[in-house]
């Protein structure tokens, strides 16, 4: 489809204007290219035509991206030594450049929007009202491509931008399902014949044919499948895999595939916990009883302190009674790794101690990291599980 | 003053005659002759380049007067192609008020005056040419002959800079014996024409201002050199920077006792050629005017005189005079590139005299003559000095202007870099000197460029001017194959339904089309002003049917049925400031480019003035309510314009809404408006089908069928013809797809249709939900969830993840660890599924359903 509109354009000279939408990872950028690539195949149309290439995270105003357009035009040597003058002078110079031509003899130009959610979000819409606008009129032949991952995308256009794009929408989605899943992840592993170890890539193609039939694996996949569609993530998971495949251990195993997984799917929160002291793992525990009691009300230290003494008393004997500058510390610390954060709206002269806080960690969080945690006193792993084991 | 009768509606035709001389650089025609043809009126004029030539301008009785320097033929300009560029002289009645008393005498009825103004516009269209005249240049003390032959000849003494009257300098003098030689061939008084072109000799001072002070430091550092020769000058420098002030001119005397003055003039000899186009000795009736003018005019006369004795300066100016000839005979660029090298060799004789002590000497023995003579008598023997080396110059002139020059020419071109170094080394002595005189060198190409655009045909906005050839042509490269004509009935149908293509009528419009064609005929036909305001949604044919009535307009007005208008529109969206439409404005009137502020103020002036002829102008102003600013003036300015009867103005205005004038408008602005106002009405879907049939008219493509259906879709959702078409459009590529059969028919019918309409408003919400992975789908579950739960519609990542987790582990899916969880959300927040927070909240972070739960729970039954 896209294709063949471009073709139009190149060869008619006829103006269009349509919008790839697609969430992130679903090929919106490959399926362009390899259209822009077939069609600068066929001979008439690869010296007819002309590509923009604009980017809404690099063209972040209409000013830019206008020199941006020029500059890929190839316009400047027209301009010669004119200083480029303002923005005003700018845009009606490339309008004119624009208007200048007509459908029969001036040459065709593509112009590829990437994130083009961005552009609605410039000034007045200028840019896309101009381009949609002379893709309207019988001036120079564009053909204007947006890519986007938003589906919302036209409601962000203002009405009169959006009643002169032609409403022509490609929805990409990542509609396969599990088992050609793991037929991209074969090829994607396989060796193609090219390769000029002959031998090793038969051994290695058998060794992802065998992969691809373990059930672990496919286990490994099916979590990852579920987890995300995207091809890019499968991507990411089979590079972390393929990091382990030395020379002396030349070929992938089910067991890298699932090290690797770990990798991808673990909590970073949790890790965190993983490496914290003692005191700082009881602060916690005095929070989440604070958060069960109060239910979800903010807290200050001076509240954690008190909770956190209590247990102290109690247990004496296990844990060491650290002083008072020594626990703001390391609730300082917490606050740092951002396990915990200020309410919003606290005014600056608020002491510190009774700064209000909240907890970053949810209490299945903590109890998982808990049980992971090394040399953790008994006591405190029993105060965790209740609040009122001290009793 | 000679009268040209008025004769409205000559018509005349131009045309060229000779061979075009193809600019390389320019990139347009340059010929050498023009022939003027009168309608019933058999004789041709001939007007040729280097003539005088008079052109129609505001004031019937005194047409402006200049001299041709080229013709040319320029694509990029509106009005005519045909454009020629001069140099103006100016009438005395041009001459400001205020500065009228510089003259400092009556002048005579015949007399004319050199516009030495770079800034002024000096292209024109060769069409505002009517005839040629007879200028004849008069040395300072030739009394202006009261017994006039001819009424036709007109007799220039001075030169006028907006500042000062200055007289002619030799190189002028010698320019206007060339063309007078080469007598017109005919001679016929023509009726002036009156049709009122933006009169150009009125542009304002701004500009110039700079111009000339720019000017009058080059020719200060022209002038420095010399004291570096002879020290004892300095003085007299010290004086030349503020020629201003009265006491200079007791100096200037002074120091011209001096005995140093006759060398240092010498070599003013050979400077002042460079400097300024005035150093002429100037009649007794200038002696009393202003100090400034005195000074300049003294060191005229002292160096003149000198010039009388030194025979040593003579080659130095042969030199120049030679090289500026040829330069002004011919208006090339290329030729004033080749100017400025030679221009630095003049000033590389400085340091060649340093290097000859004996030829100092020679000059301090020649000295003593000149100083006592001008002590003793000034006056006299000034004009009398004056009026010898006038003449001397003027047969050197003659001499010179025969011979070739090219040899000095190129001699001089390696001294000129010499020659810049040296000097700029050799400034130090006084410091506010080398200060100005150093920046000057530095920049010293380009100043000696600029001094030499004083020449008639190259100001520096003239250089700009050649540059809109090369401005028009930004231009997307043409294509190296044609396109391809449409093949099939489809392609045809495709071609014929593109918005862009223009219908040869406008279908379901001709009530709106009547009613605006009425207001603006009107308007024009009483010569009044007036606004309209249309409104209506997008796609509803506003701009089109307004073009429509432009073009019947226009021709109606080409048929004579109408007074001839000018039609300019701007487009809001196509702006990048509402100021800026000004700037558009004017450019579309006049050609001439300025900014904002400026603009406006010129816009005023032009529509608030009363002129003796002026063609109405039609103003469409597309997207008015971009134009809005805080304080409304833009939009003030637009509507209070046209109240004013001098303006004959009328504003078209577009916008989307229809109670634009009260929801934004200041009550000053909307009373001005008017209430002449006009809504389109969306189109209803007998309207759309008459639409496509119309333009369907003679291909046969589609079902009757299928083009109901899609009018009424469309008029059932937006009436927006544009996405009708669209629509249509979709149909031709869907039904071409799957006619590849042999068996099917090629016809557009109902199903084809109803497929491009599936696919331009579906909603893909819904198929974006049934495409997402499994994790998102129970996360989109489990937000239902919790919002069933909590009642609100709005929840914390936090609530959300509990729900998810036991949602999951309800499916028997893997425990879903924080991490993972929010990846997805964010995921689903990228495609707009979910309205979230900046992440930056983490747990806390809101989330909201885009779509709503029914849609959901739909697209997750599956």
């Amino acid at each position: 489809h896209l294709i063949e509109l471009l073709k139009r354009t190149a060869i008619h000279g006829e103006s269009n204007s349509v919008l790839i939408i697609g969430p992130r990872g679903s090929g919106k950028t490959t399926l362009i290219n390899h259209a822009l690539k077939e069609l600068m195949e066929v001979e008439e149309v690869s010296e007819n035509i002309l590509q923009v290439h604009l980017n809404g995270l690099l063209q972040i105003n209409d000013k830019i991206a206008l020199k941006e357009i020029t500059r890929q035009l190839n316009l400047e040597n027209v301009v010669g030594d004119k200083v480029f003058g303002s923005f005003a002078e700018n845009l009606s110079f490339l309008l004119e450049a624009l208007k200048k031509g007509d459908r029969s003899s001036s040459c065709p130009v593509i112009f590829i929007l990437d994130e083009f959610d961005l552009f609605a979000h410039h000034k007045n819409q200028t840019l896309l009202y101009n381009l949609f606008d002379i893709s309207q009129s019988a001036q120079t032949p564009l053909a204007v491509i947006g890519l986007t991952c938003r589906l919302d995308i036209l409601e962000l256009l203002e009405k009169r931008v959006k009643s002169r794009f032609s409403h022509r929408q490609i929805h990409l989605m990542n509609s396969f399902g599990f088992p050609q899943y793991l037929k991209i992840f074969k090829e994607q592993l396989s060796l193609p014949a090219e390769f000029p170890d002959k031998i090793f890539t038969e051994r290695w193609n058998e060794n992802v044919q065998g992969l691809t039939e373990d059930r672990s694996v496919r286990e490994v996949l099916q979590k990852h499948f579920n987890v995300n569609k995207n091809l890019r993530s499968l991507h990411m998971l089979l590079m972390l895999a393929l990091n382990r495949v030395t020379s002396s251990h030349p070929f992938m195993t089910a067991a890298d595939l699932m090290e690797a997984n770990q990798l991808c799917s673990m909590d970073s929160k949790a890790n965190i916990v993983h490496g914290l002291s003692v005191l700082e793992i009881c602060l916690i525990i005095a929070m989440k009883h604070l958060n069960d009691i109060y239910e979800e009300e903010p807290f200050n230290f001076q509240m954690v302190y008190n909770e956190f003494q209590k247990f102290v008393q109690r247990k004496a004997h296990s844990v060491y009674n650290f002083e008072k500058p020594v626990v703001m510390k390391a609730f300082e610390h917490l606050q740092q790794l951002e396990l915990i954060r200020p309410v919003e709206r606290t005014s600056v002269n608020t002491q510190r101690e009774y700064q209000l806080m909240k907890l970053l960690l949810d209490n299945t969080q903590i109890m998982n990291a808990l049980q992971k945690y090394p040399n953790c006193p008994t006591d405190v792993r029993q105060w965790a599980t209740s609040s009122l084991s001290w009793l | 003053m000679a009268c040209y009768p008025t004769r409205l509606k000559t018509r005349q035709t131009y045309s060229w005659v000779g061979k075009p001389s193809l600019d390389q650089k320019l990139r347009y025609y340059t010929y050498k002759e023009m022939s003027v043809k009168m309608e019933g009126d058999l004789t041709e004029i001939h007007i040729q380049v280097g003539q005088f030539v008079l052109i129609e301008g505001d004031d019937d009785e005194n047409p402006y007067v200049a001299k041709l320097v080229e013709l040319f033929e320029d694509d990029s300009e509106l009005h005519s192609k045909k454009r020629a560029r001069v140099q103006w002289f100016i009438r005395f009645c041009e001459v400001p008020a205020s500065k009228r008393h510089l003259l400092g005498r009556e002048p005579a009825a015949q007399e004319i005056f050199w516009y030495d103004y770079p800034a002024c516009n000096s292209n024109i269209s060769a069409e505002t040419i009517i005839d040629h005249v007879q200028v004849v240049a008069l040395g300072p003390d030739e009394v202006i002959p009261v017994d006039v032959r001819n009424e036709e000849t007109l007799f220039v003494k001075l030169s006028w800079n907006e500042k000062t009257f200055r007289p002619l300098s030799p190189e002028l003098f010698a320019e206007f014996d060339r063309p007078q030689e080469s007598s017109p061939r005919c001679q016929k008084p023509v009726g002036a024409k009156t049709k009122g072109l933006g009169s150009p000799s009125s542009t304002t001072a701004e500009h110039a201002i700079k111009r000339i002070e720019s000017r009058h430091s080059t020719s200060k550092f022209r002038q420095t050199p010399s004291h570096l020769v002879t020290p004892k000058a300095k003085k007299r420098l010290e004086l030349g920077g503020f020629p201003r002030t009265p006491s200079t001119r007791i100096s200037q005397q002074n120091s011209g006792a001096l005995l140093d003055s006759p060398r240092r003039s010498k070599r003013k000899v050979a400077f002042s050629e460079i400097t300024s186009p005035t150093k002429r000795s100037q009649p007794d009736g200038l002696h009393t005017s202003s100090p400034a003018l005195k000074a300049l005019q003294k060191t005229g006369e002292i160096q003149s005189s000198c010039a009388a004795d030194d025979k040593k300066a003579s080659p130095n100016c042969h030199r120049i005079l030679r090289t500026r000839v040829p330069a002004l005979k011919t208006a090339e660029i290329s030729e004033e590139r080749r100017l400025t090298p030679t221009r630095g060799g003049e000033s590389s004789a400085v340091p060649s005299v340093v290097l000859k002590p004996d030829s100092i000497k020679k000059r301090e023995a020649e000295e003593p003559e000149a100083p006592e003579e001008t002590t003793s008598t000034p006056h006299r023997i000034r004009r009398k000095s004056s009026v010898l080396t006038l003449n001397r110059i003027r047969q050197q002139l003659r001499f010179l202007g025969n011979s070739k020059s090219d040899h000095e020419e190129e001699e001089f071109l390696p001294a000129a870099e010499i020659s810049d170094s040296g000097s700029e080394e050799e400034e130090t002595p006084t410091p506010t000197l080398s200060r100005r005189t150093s920046s000057q060198v530095s920049k010293d190409p380009c100043s000696s460029m600029k001094s030499s655009l004083q020449t008639p045909s190259k100001t520096p906005k003239k250089t700009l001017k050649p540059a809109t050839p090369r401005h028009a042509t930004p231009q997307i490269r043409s294509r190296n194959q044609a396109a391809q004509e449409p093949a099939s009935m489809l392609e045809e149908a495709r071609l014929r339904l593109h918005v862009s293509a223009v219908p040869e009528s406008l279908p379901c419009r001709e009530q709106e089309f009547q009613n605006i064609y009425n207001f603006v005929e009107s308007k024009l036909l009483d010569r009044t002003g007036g606004c309209m305001y249309i409104s209506g949604v997008p796609g509803t044919g506003k701009t089109a049917t307004v073009h429509e009535v432009i073009r019947c307009l226009q021709q109606a007005a080409q048929a004579n049925d109408l007074p001839p208008f000018q039609y300019i529109e701007v487009n809001g969206m196509k702006l990048t400031e509402p100021h800026q439409v000004y700037v558009q404005i004017l450019q579309k009137l006049t050609g001439q480019k300025a900014t904002a502020n400026h603009a406006a103020e010129l816009l005023a002036k032009r529509f608030l003035t009363r002129r003796s002829s002026q063609e109405s102008t039609v103003l469409l102003v597309d997207e008015l309510d971009l134009l809005w600013t805080q304080k409304q003036d833009v939009l003030y300015n637009l509507f209070d314009w046209p109240t004013h009867r001098e303006a004959r103005l009328v504003v078209l205005t577009i916008a989307n809404t229809m109670d634009l004038p009260e929801r934004i408008m200041m009550n000053r602005v909307s009373s001005r408006l008017g209430l002449t106002r006009m809504s389109f009405q969306p189109y209803t879907h007998s309207q759309l089908q008459q639409i496509l049939t119309c333009r369907l008219k003679h291909v046969k493509a589609f079902e009757d069928d299928a083009i109901q259906l899609v009018a009424r879709k469309v008029a059932a959702l937006s009436g927006d013809a544009r996405r009708c078409l669209d629509i249509c459009r979709r149909a031709t590529e869907i039904c071409e797809f799957s006619c590849q059969k042999p068996d099917s028919p090629g016809l557009v019918t109902v199903t084809h249709l109803l497929q491009a309409v599936d696919e331009m408003f579906s909603s893909s919400y819904i198929t974006a939900i049934k495409n997402s992975s499994v994790l998102e789908q129970s996360f989109l579950r489990a937000i239902l969830a919790e919002f069933r739960r909590s009642g609100l519609e709005e929840a914390t990542f936090q609530q959300v993840y509990t729900q998810h987790v036991a949602l999951c582990r309800m499916e028997g899916l893997p425990y879903p660890t924080m991490s993972e969880t929010m990846a997805v959300c964010s995921h689903l927040g990228s495609c707009r599924l979910l309205l979230v927070e900046p992440s930056r909240n983490d747990l806390l972070l809101r989330v909201r359903l885009n779509v709503s739960q029914d849609d959901v729970l739909y697209a997750l039954r599956e």
